[in-house]
């Protein structure tokens, strides 16, 4: 459904991104991993708009949108949250996700009526009427989230939606996450916590400083030596399977 | 149709009077370059600095330079309170915040100088204001040529502090990381408000250069503030040789525009210029970035 | 609530309209249609101002265009004063239009977009100034005909009466757009541009709108103006003044509120009167008033008079449901 080819940005000098591709089936969760600053957020913004790239090109859906302005994208159903949570923080919430519903309605009673079922499915129902500024990280999360899927979006892009939520308010947000896969919408996600890669992800990436150096099953990715060594350094994976050999 | 020694008088006039200019954009731009915030105050400030010096003449019978070094420390002052007691914590560090409360205290002071001066335009007589300094065929306005040297002189007074006072390294330190410099325990709100009265202290400077050769009402200071405005953003926002540059070039353009399309269509060039800037090049010819 | 607002603001205007038929001495109803011209400019500043959060220093480039189309048209071309008033309007909607493409395209936002308005103006102002079919330096005048058709009264009250009318027409504006989509979008550009676009909204072309929007509606009141003075100059037309009087205005009342600029108008040009008549005739003291209230509201009424009272209302809601 996409298809990111060879894409490439550099910033003065800095090579973000190396000529990283990545694929996402229809009907899929799709995890994007690698370590800090490996370019992840950077390849998102490419596939979502809003960088454009040095090189390479986005397809969606079979067509080529590399040039595209991200406001086009979004009415193709292409939606995106931010890894910093960019709220409307003098709206309220039901107003916050109101904006993405109008992209199918122009009846503002609709797209409130719409504002708060999605609110509803997110685990937001009783804060609707709260200023977004006064929620709390977690709500703020879910609030993009909502917001993302008030666009009705064929392929949700989550740029880590659980970073900085306790154990509790994860277990919370995963099943959310896989039910609206399971309405149909495509997703991929950038994720720093495993567990919840290995739990949702069909197919996972790896991005290392600006290069795809992995992907495949999440199970399989997680002992490629190369991604052990991306993660915790140069010689890693071969100290560990020497350690697993002693201990056993 | 007009002889090439006109014209290059209106230039080299021009030029000095771009010196002055630049002064006055060199405070802007300093504290932009700090504090990042516009200050629209700046040339009611201005106007303030040449009542001032008025006053020092007409009362206390100074000469407007020799008044110079009276006003400086004052509006030094000013400055410092202003941004320390005032838009410091009344803009609350928005964007708009401070905008909007520094055009309030442009008002202000603009009304508040009407109600105390009235709108009555004042000047000051000297017996050098008409004086002239020839150079080859050039006849050189006296004023303007002191005008031009003393902004020079305090343009590397200016570069001095910043670069070998403490005050000036904590200011470029928190100029270029606000967090950081506060870790190290530099007091920013301390450091803008000194950076703001410098900025200020600048405007003493460039009133007392401008009196024996121009006026003032309340609105005078109004008519200054576009033009450092574009001043600064041709020199790039918070570059300092920048507004050196800047003010030099602006100060040529209104002098060739005056003369070519008349008084008061004069300052179309500056605006113009300003309006391409701004949608073209919004860093400058010298930006930082 | 909203609706309680909207029905606040046109029982006012029928109270002034009232009043105005009982009876006004002249210079109050001089100084409440100089109150409308304002409230109409404010209303028209905080279209874009408050709710796109585009702070424009130079709506005067609008209202000026709108009292020189009003006044050349009928003056030069003896164009009926009502088909004036139209164009004025559309030509004050297309200086908008003109701006805002150059300036958006450019990316301009914040102080940049603030100080590039004020630089149009004050180029509006120079040209109108120097040019001829302008009356230059020496301004202009519109001939002195009675008649509805002429939208000039002999009886004041009528055009006063009109005045109400327009307000009026802005506001149920406003309220359209505070319940549309365009304006849901407008809002949502003015608080985080970034997600609005990942949302689909194409932000330029809602910037694009509401520029035009905003300076009609402010050309509109330019155009009134000059109807009522029956003169105008360049000072006058496209001086500071007028852009800075529709910012306070709307600012002060509360920007981005349906009735913030009404208030705001009706409060700085009572206040200013009462200031006026207590410092015996010294000019520029309700200035100084006007410039710290502003001060003020930005320190401690960010949404201005309209938001702190809201704000107020909430609190106390909060502090009972916690009792």
């Amino acid at each position: 459904m996409l298809k990111a080819q060879n894409l490439t940005k550099r910033f003065s000098g800095l090579l973000a991104v190396d000529n990283a591709s990545i694929e996402v089936q229809q009907g899929s969760i799709t995890g994007l991993i690698g370590p800090n600053g490996a370019g992840k957020t950077t390849l998102f913004a490419m596939i979502a708009g809003f960088l454009p790239p040095n090189g390479g090109s986005v397809t969606f859906e079979g067509e080529d949108i590399t040039q595209e302005k991200p406001h086009l994208r979004a009415r193709r159903g292409l939606a995106r949250t931010f890894q910093i949570v960019q709220p409307f923080a003098g709206l309220n919430v039901r107003d916050n996700i109101a904006v993405g519903a109008y992209l199918h309605t122009k009846d503002p009673d609709e797209a409130k009526r719409q504002a708060s079922l999605t609110a509803e499915k997110v685990g937001l129902g009783r804060e609707l009427d709260k200023l977004a500024s006064g929620l709390t990280i977690a709500g703020r999360k879910r609030l993009e989230l909502a917001r993302a899927l008030a666009t009705r979006p064929k392929l949700l892009l989550l740029d880590e939606v659980l970073a900085g939520l306790n154990p509790s308010e994860i277990r919370d947000v995963l099943p959310i996450i896989r039910q609206i896969r399971d309405e149909g919408v495509t997703i991929l996600m950038i994720e720093h916590i495993m567990q919840a890669v290995m739990n949702l992800c069909d197919t996972v990436h790896v991005l290392s400083q600006g290069k795809m150096i992995a992907s495949g099953e999440p199970r399989i990715v997680c002992n490629d030596p190369a991604v052990i060594e991306a993660y915790l350094g140069h010689g890693a994976a071969e100290r560990i399977r020497s350690e697993g050999k002693a201990n056993a | 149709m007009y002889s090439p020694t006109i014209i290059l008088e209106a230039l080299v006039n021009g030029l000095m009077l771009g010196a002055v200019y630049a002064l006055i954009a060199l405070g802007l731009t300093l504290i932009y370059g700090v504090l990042h915030i516009v200050n629209f105050a700046h040339g009611a400030l201005l106007t303030v600095s040449m009542y001032l010096v008025w006053i020092g003449c007409e009362y206390f019978g100074l000469d407007p330079y020799v008044a110079i070094l009276f006003v400086t420390p004052a509006m030094f002052a000013i400055g410092y309170f202003l941004q320390r007691l005032v838009i410091g914590p009344a803009s609350r560090g928005s964007d708009n915040g401070i905008l909007l409360v520094t055009l309030g205290l442009s008002i202000v002071i603009q009304n508040l100088l009407l109600a105390g001066f009235n709108s009555d335009t004042r000047t000051i007589v000297t017996d050098y204001a008409f004086g002239v300094i020839p150079l080859g065929p050039l006849l050189l306005s006296q004023p303007r040529v002191i005008g031009l040297a003393v902004s020079v002189v305090t343009a590397g007074l200016l570069w001095l502090v910043l670069n070998r006072t403490d005050i000036g390294k904590a200011i470029r330190a928190v100029a270029k990381e606000k967090l950081g410099a506060s870790l190290v325990g530099i007091d920013v709100a301390h450091v803008y408000a000194m950076t703001f009265a410098i900025g200020t202290a600048c405007l003493a400077i460039a009133g007392g250069l401008l009196m024996p050769s121009f006026y003032v009402s309340p609105t005078t200071g109004a008519a200054f503030v576009l033009v450092a405005f574009t001043i600064v953003v041709l020199g790039g926002m918070g570059s300092i040789p920048g507004a050196l540059i800047g003010g030099l070039l602006i100060g040529v353009v209104e002098a060739a525009s005056s003369l070519f399309l008349g008084d008061s269509l004069g300052q179309i060039g500056i605006f113009l210029i300003f309006i391409l800037v701004l949608l073209f090049k919004p860093t400058g010819l010298f930006g930082a970035r | 609530m909203k609706k309680a607002e909207l029905l606040c603001a046109l029982a006012f205007l029928i109270v002034l309209g009232l009043l105005a038929l009982v009876g006004l001495p002249g210079n109050i109803l001089n100084l409440f249609i100089f109150m409308m011209i304002i409230t109409l400019t404010a209303q028209g500043w905080n279209l874009l101002g408050g709710y796109g959060g585009l702070s424009s220093f130079g709506h005067a480039a609008f209202f000026g265009t709108g009292a020189y189309a009003m006044t050349v048209l009928q003056t030069s071309f003896g164009i009926n004063a009502w088909v004036a008033l139209v164009c004025g309007v559309a030509l004050g909607a297309l200086v908008g239009a003109f701006i805002g493409f150059l300036s958006f395209r450019a990316g301009l936002k914040g102080s940049y977009f603030a100080l590039i308005t004020l630089a149009f103006a004050e180029v509006l102002r120079i040209l109108a100034n120097s040019w001829d079919f302008t009356g230059g330096a020496a301004g202009m005048m519109i001939k002195l005909q009675n008649g509805f058709a002429y939208l000039q009264f002999s009886d004041r009250r009528y055009f006063f009466l009109i005045l109400l009318v327009f307000v009026a027409l802005a506001l149920f504006l406003s309220r359209w757009l505070e319940r549309s989509a365009f304006g849901a979008y407008l809002i949502a550009l003015r608080e985080n541009d970034q997600a609005a676009q990942a949302l689909g909204v194409d932000i330029f072309r809602v910037k694009m709108q509401a520029i035009t929007l905003s300076a009609g509606l402010t050309a509109l009141a330019g155009c009134l103006y000059a109807q009522n003075f029956l003169f105008i100059d360049a000072n006058v037309a496209y001086g500071s003044w007028i852009s800075i009087e529709a910012l306070f205005a709307a600012i002060v009342g509360g920007a981005g509120t349906l009735i913030g600029p009404l208030i705001g108008a009706v409060l700085l040009l009572g206040l200013g009167e009462v200031t006026k008549s207590f410092s015996g005739g010294i000019a520029g003291l309700d200035l100084v008033v006007f410039g710290i209230i502003l001060v003020l509201c930005v320190a401690f009424a960010p949404n201005g008079i309209r938001g702190f009272f809201a704000n107020l209302k909430r609190r106390r809601s909060a502090a009972a449901e916690a009792a």
